[in-house]
């Protein structure tokens, strides 16, 4: 299926390399929703890293993107090797950049470079040749490229596993001191085949190596996608869930194509702590930016000890349920039966009453209070339900869902306000209105008539391991401490520090 | 007197000890209905129990009520239903006088986590259905303590009140379930604090439970309760609860769902 770009996949590399350096200026200026913002373009990104302040990513072709915020991207500098998909890892007080350049089909080297900062305005930036740690000589059942880079918390070893579709995906160890190979003289081991893009995570009592499979380099053609196996040794073997080891080209689907975005690959793990993880990918084509390879940071989950692709928040009128109660997030308003109170009708009709269509409240076929009334009913109408709210606050509480126009939200991106990892900061309105829920002095909530953009209004959303969300505010008025949204009771919610073993700082976000 | 009317005779004989028998059963039965969960206290403070929850209350005889929606609520318990309804302190035995009825504050000591206002009312000989239970407990603070909730669960509605402020609303036919309403964050003061409740209950069982928990939503036990002085324990509350004693030793397993009657029984 991909013969012709496993031939080649360095050059290919390269050449896309030249167009992603004009394709950004053409596509990615441009304020798109639900996608990274401004300039992400880039391909083979390295795993996203966090130096003084700022988020940096390098891709091939020595291409390079910073953001101060994780969701708005702008070119950074290039690197000097221009060699084809870079990892980075940070270790004591350097940074460690391997990158791979192929000087012939399957012959290539993985290069070191060093540096104290990634920031190129810091008196620091400047990068050393730390020389090559892995290689390939043309004619080995490998093709030394796409380093991926693995500090083991466990033992503080340091590993490498590189390698491109030609033979194996091989592992070797480096000197965490120096981020140089430890022992040239070991052979690496053989871990995955017929593969590319791999690294490797720990979590939870296992090794994951995580490779991408299918074609690159082709746009919407590209039959990319991640998959991952899983062994309790950092050396193997590495098992899919089907007990296929990747040695013999097994690995579970991890994320593939979907919805506009076709070739997910390179996958790299951004930590967040208490439990929150993201991981950054490319996508071979966006069909949104003409099909052009671009960056993306989506939430990393965890189901039954494998790895979960989560997608970040799109905009919509959700339900907000708290997972430790099961009540939803509501205006405390007082709220009223869809379709109006119940009011309790007469005896079921005779048998000739029941034929044909009940008008207005007639009694439908079948009678009394359980029958309804015969025709469909509407959804509620928020302004006409909105009528009897007060015009100032209103305060915040929770309750059982019942469909009622207080409990839907509008989740939607605030709109020039910047973001976090992955995802623009987002306003939460009551659908169909401007009621706006914010964040008050005390580290409570309250629903504004207006939204004005102000901090307190704008909501961060962190996809949780399982599935669940956190929802923050980007600021507390009065207060410094990173708050999240929870369910002190069944009835009541509130701002509080996060517990990650806790289900009261989890939301279900709800299809009303 | 011919044999039939003497079988005449002995047929009303025997349906009426047969009711009469029926009647003591209920009787009985209703004899255990407050002291299982509510008893008079008897000591001068009380501390939380484990859980944290608050179980000895000042509680007035039920009001007539309608309604559980937010409105219904917040007009009824709003409306001045006896003097100073939101900021008196009662005491054990206090009368008010409501619609020209006059009601009893009681004070009780609940064995549960929760106040069975059912049992309660029962008890009085009261309604349960459609009524408003004023309640009132005074927290004693070793010192201030900042960043507390009070934390309520109630059947049905109720409104809650803390040093004289409103900090709980909570609407609708509901079940008491711990933690359902929760205030604010709030400063409880060194010395007393009031806590005032209004239960609301539509039809069928109705109580409460309430406790205070701290900034990490922990219980907050490290306080006591005290009602004031509690009036002597009257002979009938007495025979009710020595009652009930025996009722327990003989049918410990018999289920508060039975129907209790007997409004005679009535704590002071």
């Amino acid at each position: 299926m991909n013969q012709i770009f496993v031939k080649l996949p360095a050059m290919k590399k390269i050449f896309l390399a030249g167009i992603l350096i004009l394709v950004p200026t053409i596509f990615f200026n441009e304020s798109l929703v639900f996608a990274l913002e401004c300039n992400i373009g880039i391909h083979d990104p390295s795993t996203i890293i966090f130096c003084d302040g700022k988020f940096y990513t390098y891709g091939t072709g020595g291409t390079s993107l910073i953001s101060d915020d994780g969701w708005t991207w702008r070119r950074g500098n290039p690197l000097p090797r221009r060699g084809l998909a870079p990892d980075v890892i940070h270790i004591g007080d350097k940074y460690f950049l391997y990158i791979a350049a192929n000087t012939g089909p399957t012959k290539a080297d993985i290069n070191l470079l060093i540096n104290k900062t990634l920031d190129p305005n810091s008196p620091n930036y400047k990068w050393e040749e730390g020389g090559v740690v892995a290689s390939s000589d043309g004619v080995e059942d490998c093709n030394a490229i796409d380093p991926g880079i693995f500090l083991d918390s466990n033992t503080k070893r340091l590993w490498l596993t590189y390698g491109s579709y030609f033979g194996y995906i091989r592992l070797v160890e480096l000197d965490p001191k120096t981020g140089k190979r430890l022992n040239m003289n070991v052979k690496p081991r053989n871990v995955a085949i017929n593969s590319e893009a791999s690294i490797m995570i720990y979590h939870d009592g296992w090794y994951y190596l995580l490779v991408t499979h299918g074609s690159c380099c082709r746009g919407a053609d590209s039959g990319y996608n991640i998959r991952a196996g899983r062994s309790k040794k950092v050396t193997g073997p590495f098992i899919d869930n089907m007990g296929v080891d990747m040695l013999q080209g097994g690995g579970k689907l991890f994320v593939g194509s979907s919805g506009r975005v076709i070739g997910p690959g390179h996958f790299g793990l951004f930590d967040l702590r208490d439990g929150v993880q993201r991981f950054s990918l490319h996508y071979e084509a966006d069909l949104d930016r003409g099909g052009a390879s671009v960056l993306d940071i989506r939430p990393l989950l965890w189901k039954d000890g494998w790895l979960v692709a989560g997608e970040n928040l799109k905009e919509g009128t959700y339900q907000i349920e708290s997972l430790r109660t099961g009540t939803s997030l509501e205006l405390a308003v007082e709220g009223f039966p869809v379709g109006g109170r119940p009011v309790r009708r007469g005896p079921p009709p005779s048998v000739s009453d029941t034929t044909g269509t009940p008008a207005n409240n007639a009694i439908p076929p079948g009678g009394g209070i359980f029958a309804g009334i015969g025709k469909p009913i509407p959804s509620q109408d928020v302004a006409e339900v909105s009528k009897q709210w007060t015009m100032g606050n209103i305060d915040i509480r929770m309750s059982n869902y019942m469909l009622q126009a207080q409990q839907k939200w509008k989740i939607e991106p605030a709109g020039n306000a910047g973001g976090y990892l992955g995802a623009p900061y987002f306003k939460i309105t009551i659908a169909g209105t401007n009621r706006t829920l914010a964040a008050t002095t005390g580290g409570e909530l309250v629903a504004l008539p207006e939204f004005t953009g102000s901090p307190e209004q704008l909501w961060r959303f962190d996809q949780l391991a399982d599935g669940s969300w956190r929802i923050m505010p980007k600021a507390i008025p009065g207060s410094n401490q990173p708050l999240v949204l929870s369910a002190v009771g069944s009835s009541f919610a509130t701002l509080a520090k996060f517990d990650p073993l806790s289900e009261k700082q989890r939301w279900l976000i709800k299809m009303p | 007197m011919n044999i039939r009317f003497l079988k005449h005779i002995a047929l009303i004989f025997a349906t009426t000890l047969l009711l009469q028998l029926l009647q003591t059963n209920f009787k009985d039965v209703a004899a255990q209905t407050a002291p299982f969960t509510l008893t008079k206290p008897t000591t001068p403070e009380k501390v939380p129990n484990v859980d944290g929850f608050i179980q000895r209350w000042l509680i007035l005889e039920p009001i007539a009520a309608n309604g559980l929606t937010d409105s219904a609520v917040q007009t009824l318990v709003k409306k001045e239903q006896f003097s100073n309804q939101l900021t008196v302190i009662p005491h054990d035995g206090d009368i008010v006088n409501v619609g020209g009825a006059e009601l009893r504050w009681h004070a009780v000591d609940t064995l549960n986590y929760n106040v069975n206002l059912f049992h309660f009312a029962r008890a009085q000989g009261k309604k349960t259905s459609d009524v408003l239970f004023w309640v009132v407990t005074i927290i004693n603070c070793p010192l201030e303590m900042r960043d507390v909730r009070l934390s309520v669960g109630s059947n049905a509605a109720s409104v809650w009140w803390v040093n004289g402020k409103e900090v709980i609303g909570i609407y609708g036919d509901r079940q008491a379930v711990i933690d359902d309403g929760v205030s604010r964050r709030l400063t409880l003061k060194k010395g007393q604090n009031i806590i005032r409740g209004a239960i609301v209950n539509g039809g069928g069982a109705t109580d409460f439970c309430a406790r205070l928990l701290d900034a990490n939503d922990q219980p907050i036990r490290n306080i006591t309760v005290s009602l004031g002085e509690v009036k002597a324990l009257s002979a009938e509350v007495k025979r009710a609860k020595a009652n009930a004693k025996f009722q327990r030793s003989n049918a410990a397993s018999k289920s508060e769902r039975v129907s209790y009657s007997n409004p005679s029984i009535k704590f002071n």
